[in-house]
């Protein structure tokens, strides 16, 4: 029995429940503290599971390196969007205000919890319920606006995420019956079993299951053509939602895909798995990079380039060196940080502003001294910029995809993602550091909306620094470990 | 070549997701939403019936269980509760679809051969498993999706995908019957929670259109 386990999965809850009763000062203090608080626990299970062992609470919970890695980004955009919440939010003044309040940091409790679960849970039956309870409480999230854009948007998240979580039950089902003809009629679904024993699983049956799970998971996950509802979502929920929708639940469900990938290399060899990502990153970082050359809200330019990195990862995984698997899980904990920073530079933007319509956001790095500036690095950085994480881990997948054999699409990963590059950096720089030429451009006074966006933004531009420069000896050890948990023994 | 002829359990399960499938295209062309809450409200008690028939014929005492919860919750709880918000928003008559009856009753067929036809190319031999009833439920989760993307109503989207779940759900109880209890229970919870914020979604989309259609849910584009 694992007590950092056990308190990683209480410390949420028990700070959904308070918050629901608290008063508002209250219930910032217990976010911030739940969300510092389970981060701590999480970095505390890197030297273990960095060393190969693995962690279990019961039947129930289990950690193991691959858990890990995905907990870091989640457990810090936790607490990072808890102090962002703290000076992004104005609720009405009354009873509505305080109704909303407490929707709000209870939602927000909620949401991390089951996004903290969904990679301790020992099993896919289990994790495919953390992943569809996340669904839930963040449809919620999205809709707490109310207004239209908010209400359609939830709609259709809600819709599309659940039927694409429909066809990864199927897929954990099929694979729950390829797993019969080894273990008998009744067995868990917990990893270990199921990676012990896949080398003997039927490999027709293991292949659909993993085109179920991809498609399905994918739909969370904002691949390209399931990510219909991501733009509409990330755009219109608040938007502290939007940092975390991003940047840890698009990461969550790469995780899903990731356990039916480290079982599906086991029981059919690589190449079937690896094709499947390929075609789905593909197409994700073609469309988005595309997009991203015609936005004009704020805040679906940050989520179309969520649809982009979301393409990378998938195409890092089809790479058959080891390297772009490290690279891999790295730009998953570095796009976290980044794009979290990245969507409160937006929400400062938003605040000052009024707006998300980029064509009237002038000069933003003079009108905002700290976050303005801020939010550029951060777009920078998730244009693979050095001296920040993203450009380390992009690095790698692609040098990775250069090596052990050569690989033609890493050249094509290249050239999309200078693509995406151009569009995010032209109107990036447009807003922010163009001075105003035409009326449209609001007059706004300098200044910042609240300090506590600006010590969120310094948070995740310090760990995107030092992921960067460099990354810790036992995070490394963290990711080759669990890089080589993915990989079939050669 | 000469089949054997089928088991008892394996003609029962046959049958039952041939039902499921049925009344899923019923839904399809359902007028009334009421119509299609009732048909989701049959279609489960189907499905309950082919829980207790697997737990009778293949001797798993928890699934007499699950057969309760299903039963309780998709036949009695769900359309209770899509009813009320029905009965409250006062509005009887399905959106209009794209396109007419008969063509989403052809589109319909040809994807659940489609479906069909896919499984069937997979060759799953089993002495243990009705492999027809597993087919007949991709089926089922194909022609739930043609339900969703052609009605253009909220209610008969929702209702969509809870049948979606009951076409998951034949696929689970004839190729994954010894799911543990646990599990189960999870997936029903999980679909009781869905439920809820479905039907909360459905509510502020009523308050804010005065209206269960989708269509004025196109302004976010690009």
């Amino acid at each position: 029995m694992n007590a950092i386990l056990v308190a990683l999965a209480i410390v949420p809850l028990a700070a959904t429940i308070l918050t629901w009763w608290t008063p508002r000062r209250a219930s910032q203090v217990i976010t911030i503290l739940s969300g510092i608080m389970v981060f701590g626990l999480s970095l505390s299970l890197v030297p273990t599971t960095g060393a190969g062992r693995f962690l279990a609470a019961g039947p129930v919970l289990r950690a193991d390196s691959l858990s890990v890695v995905f907990l870091i980004p989640t457990t810090f955009l936790y607490g990072a969007t808890a102090i962002f919440t703290a000076g992004y939010l104005h609720p009405p003044e009354g009873e509505a205000g305080r109704r909303y309040t407490r929707r709000f940091f209870a939602g927000i409790n909620a949401f991390c919890w089951a996004m903290v679960v969904a990679p301790l849970a020992n099993g896919l039956a289990l994790l495919w319920v953390a992943i569809e309870v996340t669904t839930v409480i963040s449809a919620l999230l999205v809709a707490i606006d109310d207004t239209d854009g908010a209400t359609e948007a939830a709609w259709k998240y809600v819709l599309v995420a659940s039927l694409g979580l429909g066809i990864a039950l199927l897929g954990t089902i099929v694979l729950y019956y390829a797993g019969t003809r080894v273990f008998g009629a009744s067995y868990d679904l917990s990893y270990g079993k199921l990676v012990a024993g896949a080398p003997r699983f039927p490999k027709d049956v293991v292949r659909l299951a993993d085109i179920l799970a991809v498609l399905g998971y994918g739909t969370k996950m904002g691949l390209v053509p399931v990510h219909t509802w991501l733009p509409d979502a990330h755009s219109e929920a608040p938007t502290p939602i939007s940092a975390l929708l991003s940047g840890a639940l698009l990461a969550t469900s790469f995780y899903g895909i990731l356990r039916f990938f480290q079982i599906s290399v086991r029981a059919i060899g690589p190449s079937f798995p690896r094709n499947v990502l390929l075609t789905f990153g593909l197409a994700s970082l073609l469309l988005a990079a595309l997009y991203l050359l015609s936005q004009r809200d704020l805040k679906r330019l940050l989520a179309y380039s969520s649809v982009e990195h979301m393409g990378i990862l998938a195409i890092g995984m089809s790479f058959a060196a080891p390297l772009a698997i490290v690279g891999v899980l790295l730009h998953v904990i570095a796009h976290g940080f980044a794009k979290g920073t990245a969507f409160f530079g937006a929400g400062a933007v938003v605040r000052k502003f009024g707006t998300k319509d980029l064509r009237r956001i002038r000069d933003g790095t003079q009108v905002l001294p700290w976050s303005g500036p801020m939010l550029v690095l951060a777009v920078l950085a998730l244009s693979a910029m050095p001296p920040f994480g993203l450009f380390r881990s992009e690095f790698l997948i692609v040098a990775g995809g250069l090596s052990d054999p050569p690989d033609a699409v890493a050249a094509v990963l290249v050239v999309l993602v200078t693509l995406a590059f151009f569009g995010l950096s032209w109107f990036t720089t447009g807003t922010m550091v163009v001075a105003p030429r035409s009326s449209h451009a609001l007059a706004v006074e300098r200044g910042e909306p609240s300090r506590f966006i600006v010590v969120a933004m310094v948070l995740g531009l310090t760990g995107l620094v030092v992921l960067g420069i460099h990354v810790p000896g036992q995070l490394s050890g963290l990711l080759h470990r669990a890089a080589s948990e993915l990989e079939v023994a050669r | 070549m000469v089949h054997p002829a089928p088991s008892t359990f394996t003609g029962a399960a046959d049958v039952i997701s041939v039902l499921v499938l049925l009344s899923e295209f019923a839904m399809l062309r359902a007028p009334l939403l009421r119509s299609q809450i009732r048909l989701y409200a049959f279609q489960s008690l189907v499905v309950t019936a082919l829980a207790i028939v697997v737990a009778a014929s293949q001797h798993i005492g928890e699934l007499y269980v699950l057969a309760a919860l299903s039963f309780l919750l998709k036949v009695v709880i769900v359309p209770a509760i899509v009813l009320r918000f029905l009965s409250r928003a006062e509005v009887d008559l399905a959106g209009s679809s794209a396109f007419g009856v008969a063509t989403m009753t052809l589109i319909a067929i040809a994807v659940s051969v489609f479906g069909f036809f896919s499984i069937g190319a997979l060759h799953l031999r089993s002495t243990a498993l009705p492999s027809t009833a597993l087919a007949v439920s991709v089926a089922v989760v194909l022609v739930a999706f043609v339900l969703i993307v052609l009605r253009s109503d909220v209610v008969s989207q929702a209702v969509g995908f809870f049948s979606l779940e009951n076409g998951v759900s034949v696929a689970s109880l004839v190729v994954a019957s010894g799911l543990p209890l646990i599990v189960d229970v999870a997936f029903l919870f999980d679909l009781l929670v869905a439920v809820v914020v479905f039907g909360v979604l459905m509510r502020v989309h009523h308050g804010r259109t005065k209206t269960l259609s989708t269509e004025p849910l196109d302004q976010l584009k690009g």
